[in-house]
């Protein structure tokens, strides 16, 4: 029985998680589900993007209380740091 | 199937869809297929000022891959029975 990358996401399962994503987006919530195309559901999320104006490195934080991410989006997903 | 069956238990709750290029819709959610292509009614486009064409449009068919986020309320959403079924998927998908 070998574990696959899937089965290490499950133990995150109810836990808090950090997601990189593409377009210099990251999201920091609670793991409520996923599926093989890494199709994911986060509550009490903290999204940051971050973007680049006139040179300076401009920052938006947005909060939701339970969202689905499209998995093509996702590039990496493990443990958050201190919040 | 999970995230489908998922979606289907959200038909007739009203959800924030925001799209990869930053269109954000919120709509009653009316039917989902296994690709989780949407279909909204009863639309309000929030950038109307910015998107003006989306003003007048009250339902629409949203392709699955273009969808960036959709927004939930806590409230329709059992927590529990969702991770379950999610352990579920990953034990049934090992055959």
């Amino acid at each position: 029985m070998s574990d696959t990358p899937l089965d290490l996401l499950k133990l995150n399962l109810d836990e808090r998680v950090y997601v990189k994503l593409r377009d210099a987006r990251e999201l920091v919530g609670t793991l409520q589900a996923f599926d093989s195309h890494c199709n994911i559901v986060l509550s009490d999320s903290k999204e940051t993007i971050y973007e680049l104006v006139e040179g300076d490195l401009k920052t938006t934080e947005r909060f939701s209380e339970m969202i689905f991410v499209r998995g093509g989006l996702v590039a990496l997903v493990t443990t958050p740091e201190d919040e | 199937m999970l995230l489908f069956s998922f979606f289907k238990t959200l038909v007739d709750h009203e959800v924030k869809v925001e799209l990869k290029n930053g269109i954000e819709l919120t709509g009653t959610l009316k039917s989902v297929d296994q690709f989780l292509n949407l279909k909204l009614d009863n639309i309000s486009s929030n950038n109307n000022e910015k998107y003006p064409h989306l003003s007048s449009v009250r339902n629409m068919f949203i392709r699955g891959s273009t969808v960036r986020y959709v927004h939930l309320k806590k409230s329709m959403v059992d927590t529990n029975l969702l991770q379950d079924a999610t352990r579920r998927e990953l034990m049934s998908e090992r055959k």
